[in-house]
């Protein structure tokens, strides 16, 4: 890998450049999207920051779902009758979509998965795991959601493959000539997070993979937090694989999609054995279905892919690009308001980072911290973030966490600020 | 802000600025370790015990002012009792927090009854009994590390 091309290349270069003319977020029409919003907690307005976990759900998806058990339910793919016609429609349309959002070039490149943490788990067992030797390596960083890290551990214990990790610098971004230095012969598999939940940084995906691909080496990018904030082209990126999860996504929980190069997935064998992934069965021979369907064995989750079809509905219809540049502008409002806290302590301060804060107060606990703001009607996360090795890497135990979704805005902002010095004011 | 005040009383705040008994303890001959994998909270815990008596107790680590708190209630109170009075105590301390319809008795709880109001917070439960479940682990001698998972 050639180090110096890289620093020439576009590391920082924005996720999302906003289009000429493209419409600002009416975060205010968007706030009445979301009935969940509407509420109280503690006697005081909800302000929901705790996007990373999960986000909320507009009408419109949640009215997907209504319709669908109100009028359409019934299994899909092997129904004569109308009703399964319909699911089937509604399913293989929320595939399209799917498609379309992730930009694929081919519709059999989508699987529905439970969620990004599946979409892993799949490749690493599908993809990874017939491929391996002892002594083989998989690449991930330092930043990784536990859901990156355990499937390719089994991984390892499968197959005596060995899990090397880039390290990140003290901002929290990925250390890129330690990450290429890592990437050798033996390296089989890249697995790195898009944007990462415990500290918002956005890695230099484009960089990664380019470096990967010097070496035939293929990557999965785990798009959990990614997915919801920014346009993502997986041609553009020429990533192998690409994970999301519906419920981030303001979908239900349950549902993800994973995408995979064709011709990747036409040559892995099948996740799991069951029904609708058949194409003929007989107690001699087995001939497994079509790509997508191989790897959707049972059942799928109908109503959850139809749910995010409508939420891929309703985000491009607001535009991937606006909402990245909303969610920009209010991370550097809260950024900036932020240091005027005392005690207040950034824990990832990536250049280049998505819309989330994770901070230390003072001595203060987070998990007090995160109880005085519920009181204040303030939802955060509190903890490791499924991120135990970034905590080791910042010698923390635990982070507070506000993130942001499209129908946050400077008011919430405002509040979480506020109940910060309500939390000084009390632990004094 | 007055619900509030039921959780984080004064006598907390106290007990998470100054933990008493905060430290390793020479002569230690129990010693648990305790983890709460949700908030990272994490203590030691070290008994002398002699003649069946807690003659001596001490926790480090770190947590959040309700754990923390809890831990220095509980070291206070354990000294000079006896193993089976401690248990006995875990016993009825973990009731009264983790069972909706358990007797409080207050007069045996004393002090430390200022940690009943995280019964009004389900997240909380578990940083208020961390400490216990570690003396219990200690005092069971399994030397192992208590969760409280
Ligand atoms: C970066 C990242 N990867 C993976 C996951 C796992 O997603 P899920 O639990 O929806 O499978 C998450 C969820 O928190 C995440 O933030």
């Amino acid at each position: 890998m050639n180090l110096r091309s890289l620093s020439g290349s576009g590391a920082q270069k924005p996720l999302a450049v906003v289009k000429q003319g493209s419409p600002a977020l009416d975060v205010t029409r968007v706030r009445a999207d979301f009935p969940i919003l509407q509420q109280e907690v503690h006697g005081k307005p909800l302000v929901y920051l705790d996007n990373a976990a999960t986000s909320q759900k507009p009408q419109r998806v949640i009215e997907a779902l209504t319709h669908y058990y109100t009028h359409d339910n019934s299994n899909i793919h092997r129904g004569v009758h109308l009703l399964s016609e319909r699911a089937t429609a509604a399913f293989e349309g929320a595939r399209d979509k799917v498609q379309r959002f992730l930009n694929a070039a081919d519709r059999r490149e989508i699987v529905f998965v439970r969620g990004a943490t599946e979409g892993i788990n799949l490749v690493a067992q599908s993809y990874a795991r017939p491929r391996l030797a002892a002594g083989d390596e998989i690449l991930i960083t330092a930043m990784e959601h536990h859901s990156n890290i355990v499937p390719w551990q089994m991984l390892c214990e499968q197959t005596g493959a060995v899990l090397k990790v880039a390290p990140i610098n003290d901002a929290g971004e990925v250390e890129l000539e330690e990450f290429c230095r890592l990437l050798g012969p033996r390296t089989k598999l890249v697995s790195v997070v898009h944007v990462s939940n415990a500290l918002g940084t956005i890695n230099p995906v484009r960089d990664m993979i380019r470096a990967a691909h010097d070496i035939g080496v293929p990557v999965l990018l785990d798009g959990a937090q990614a997915a919801p904030h920014t346009a993502v082209d997986v041609r553009e990126l020429d990533c192998e694989f690409y994970v999301l999860s519906g419920h981030k996504l303001y979908a239900p929980t349950g549902i993800g999609a994973l995408y995979g190069k064709a011709e990747l997935l036409e040559a892995m064998p099948p996740y799991q054995g069951g029904g609708d992934m058949i194409r003929l069965v007989t107690f001699e021979h087995t001939e497994y279905n079509s790509l997508p369907y191989k790897f959707e064995a049972g059942t799928p989750h109908i109503a959850g892919v139809i749910g995010l079809g409508a939420a891929i509905d309703y985000v491009s219809e607001l535009g991937m690009d606006a909402i990245a540049t909303h969610e920009d502008a209010l991370l550097r409002y809260a950024t900036a308001a932020a240091a005027d806290i005392p005690g207040i302590r950034l824990v990832g301060t990536a250049r280049d980072k998505a819309g989330i804060l994770s901070f230390l107060l003072g001595r203060v606990h987070p998990h007090d911290i995160g109880t005085i703001l519920d009181h204040e009607g303030i939802a955060i996360r509190t903890g490791h973030h499924c991120a135990m090795p970034v905590m080791q890497r910042f010698n923390i135990p635990a982070t507070a966490r506000a993130s942001f979704a499209l129908y946050n805005n400077e008011d919430d902002v405002d509040r979480l600020i506020a109940a910060l010095h309500k939390v000084i004011e009390v632990f004094g | 802000m007055s619900d509030l005040r039921d959780l984080y009383q004064e006598v907390i705040f106290d007990h998470n600025r100054n933990p008493r008994n905060f430290g390793a303890l020479q002569g230690a001959n129990r010693l648990a370790r305790g983890h709460n994998p949700l908030c990272g909270d994490q203590l030691t815990l070290y008994l002398k015990v002699e003649d069946d008596v807690i003659s001596e107790a001490k926790f480090d680590g770190h947590g959040c002012a309700i754990s923390t708190a809890s831990a220095s209630l509980m070291t206070e109170r354990l000294k000079g009792m006896k193993v089976a009075d401690a248990e006995a105590l875990f016993d009825s301390f973990h009731d009264v927090l983790t069972k909706d319809d358990a007797p409080v008795d207050a007069a045996s709880l004393g002090k430390l009854s200022v940690l009943l109001g995280v019964k009004e917070y389900p997240a909380r439960v578990k940083c208020a009994t961390l400490a216990w479940h570690t003396l219990h682990a200690a005092l069971g001698n399994q030397g192992e590390m208590a969760s409280t998972e």
